[in-house]
């Protein structure tokens, strides 16, 4: 129970703090069709199903762990419920959304593999954003200072923080290869939001990415063809 | 003594008068639209008794219609004929209120079975000219979302805008979606749930064996005897009323503080704050409240089983629903706790229904949706205001 509470406190504030300055938000909603029915899991204050409902003209909705999140959704007009990923997806059926977004929070949940396979199942598309665990900032952390690194976007100390999955860009992708997930369109950002050359190999994202988006669906894999994201 | 037999007489007859000729708009519905009941019989003729608020506009399109609760009437915002006091939903219902008289068409039905004009078992058995007592039909929730549904139909109301109330309200808002899916836009059931569980079941019979033990209930004949079984219909509020607060809620009002006296009297007197407000709690109900109406409506909440009518799924009660919904729960309500609002939600997002969903933070229990909550206040107006925007609805009519 203590845990809970404790993740209901935190999960809004890493969506809000990990997300930077939002640009990711922008880069998910590019990626939705217009008119297309989203399901937000992690929405946190909204901000991105308003952006989709005003850009693409989007049907969304959300699940939110922090009661405060929620509240904030529903008084703003959002179809959001109160909701965990690792225990509500499994009660959405199969194919009842165009696309599943998890913004910033996959390294927020218990179980991220199984959290990527409803998603897979109740969307046509998931669309996954998640810190770069492997950009060299956190590398040089690890190997200079010793200890678990902090950064402006990721500023938890490893005792207290609501991500407890984190992962690099090669990791994500090796998950994606396990659940079966094709991966239809991939960005990455450094550290100041600007994207990444598509023609960069795999290890120079992994290196310099701080951010990552992937647009999957559950076709089975060709191995990570990046396409004209 | 005297005195006191004419208060309840007083009493008595000011609620007669309301079950019959109330203080409201009424509709009677003739032998030729009888009411069909889910018990297997008809009732007719009979009588609907409703409030309004605000103006409806040129396409019909901005009613909104308020459940009430079991002790709730359709006094929802302005001074009670009865007991003179303000509306029951006023924070809620009202000009520039979330639920705004100046956007919004309110209506409020007095629920079928209960005594403030709609008929009830109170009212006068038509074959009779006498009180109806306990031949009055039992009625469930169905039937009182049928019986609204006739009264929209002879107002001329096709679609509901929304449909809000909370607890037995809220049922009722469900059974709405359920029966008419095309005649509700939104919906807000607030601090209910699908089903009636064996724990409120419990209460609710407590209450009606207070009510029946009372010498004065005479088998419910009182209003032909002309008695009135005060004492058990007191009782079974105050217990009734112990389960719409929460143990941090009576502790933050009351505690252990003695109602003015600084030592205990080593008697059984109202010695506790707690007790006193009870016993005034249970007195000022029964002046507005008949005691049969008191043992249908528990019965027909007991009755309610939404997931029952649909082969035991719930989600095949909002199948293909059209209706936006807004379920609102409160983290101290142990009478309908949280986990009855998610079995809702889950269901609505089995159906693909378009569902939101807040649980709000309070320590005043049940009863948390009739107060001053501003969170509530901020999701209904938010939920409403993009529900009117979809519907196409003016700011003004």
């Amino acid at each position: 129970m203590l845990t809970r509470i404790n993740r209901d406190l935190t999960m809004a504030e890493a969506a809000r703090v990990a997300g930077g300055g939002r640009v990711d938000l922008l880069l998910v909603a590019d990626m939705v069709e217009p008119g297309s029915k989203v399901l937000d899991v992690g929405c946190g204050d909204g901000e991105l199903l308003r952006i989709l409902a005003e850009r693409r003209g989007v049907d969304g909705r959300g699940i939110e762990l922090s009661r405060e999140g929620v509240n904030e959704c529903v008084a703003k007009g959002l179809a959001v419920v109160q909701g965990d990923a690792d225990t509500d997806l499994v009660d959405y059926p199969d194919d009842a959304f165009d696309y599943v977004i998890l913004s910033q929070t996959l390294q927020a949940t218990r179980h991220p593999r199984q959290v990527l396979e409803h998603m897979l199942r109740i969307g046509r598309r998931a669309i996954v954003s998640f810190p770069n665990f492997g950009h060299w900032g956190i590398r040089l952390q690890i190997m200079f200072v010793g200890r678990m690194p902090t950064t402006d976007n990721l500023p938890y100390s490893w005792y207290d923080t609501p991500n407890i999955h984190f992962c690099t860009i090669k990791d994500f992708r090796a998950l994606c290869g396990a659940v079966g997930a094709r991966m239809e369109r991939a960005i990455a950002l450094n550290a100041w939001g600007r994207r990444l050359r598509l023609t960069a190999p795999w290890w120079f994202w992994n290196l310099f990415g701080e951010q990552a988006v992937f647009l999957l669906n559950r076709q089975k894999a060709t191995n990570g063809r990046r396409g004209n994201g | 003594m005297a005195e006191a037999n004419l208060t309840i007489l007083r009493d008595a007859g000011a609620r007669a008068r309301e079950a019959d000729s109330p203080h409201s708009h009424v509709v009677h519905f003739g032998p030729d639209k009888p009411l069909q009941l889910d018990a297997g019989v008809e009732l007719a003729p009979f009588q609907i008794a409703y409030q309004t608020y605000g103006t409806l506009d040129a396409k019909r399109a901005n009613a909104v219609l308020i459940c009430h609760a079991l002790t709730g009437d359709q006094h929802v915002a302005n001074v009670h004929p009865v007991t003179g006091k303000p509306g029951w939903w006023e924070t809620m219902v009202g000009p520039g209120r979330p639920i705004d008289t100046e956007r919004y068409f309110v209506i409020c039905v007095n629920i079928l079975g209960g005594c403030m004009g709609t008929s009830g078992p109170s009212s006068t058995n038509p074959a009779t000219g006498k009180p109806w007592g306990l031949d009055f039909p039992v009625t469930t929730v169905r039937d009182m979302v049928r019986a609204q549904a006739m009264l929209l139909d002879h107002l001329g109301i096709e679609q509901l805008f929304a449909v809000a109330g909370g607890s037995l309200g809220g049922m009722q808002v469900l059974q709405w979606t359920a029966s008419y899916p095309q005649r509700v836009f939104a919906a807000l059931p607030i601090a209910t749930g699908t089903r009636h569980s064996a724990q409120n079941i419990a209460f609710h019979e407590v209450g009606r064996q207070a009510v029946m033990a009372d010498p004065e209930w005479r088998g419910g004949r009182y209003l032909l005897e002309h008695a009135n079984p005060r004492r058990g219909l007191a009782v079974a509020r105050m217990g009734a009323h112990i389960t719409y607060l929460s143990d941090a809620a009576l502790h933050r009002k009351f505690g252990r503080k003695f109602q003015d006296r600084s030592n205990p009297t080593f008697s059984f007197d109202a010695d506790f704050e707690v007790e006193s407000y009870l016993r005034h709690q249970g007195s000022s109900f029964v002046e507005r409240f008949d005691a049969n109406s008191y043992l249908y409506l528990t019965r027909a909440m007991d009755y309610f089983d939404l997931a029952g009518d649909y082969g035991g799924v719930l989600a095949r009660a909002f199948k293909d629903t059209p209706t936006r919904f807004c379920v609102i729960s409160f983290t101290s309500d142990w009478l309908f706790p949280t986990s009855e609002s998610r079995a809702i939600v889950h269901a609505l997002n089995a159906a693909g229904a378009r569902v939101s969903f807040a649980e709000i933070t309070t320590d005043k229990g049940h009863d948390a949706f009739l107060l001053d909550e501003p969170e509530l206040f901020a999701i209904v107006r938010g939920f409403l205001d993009a529900a009117g925007k979809a519907r196409g609805l003016n700011s003004r009519p």
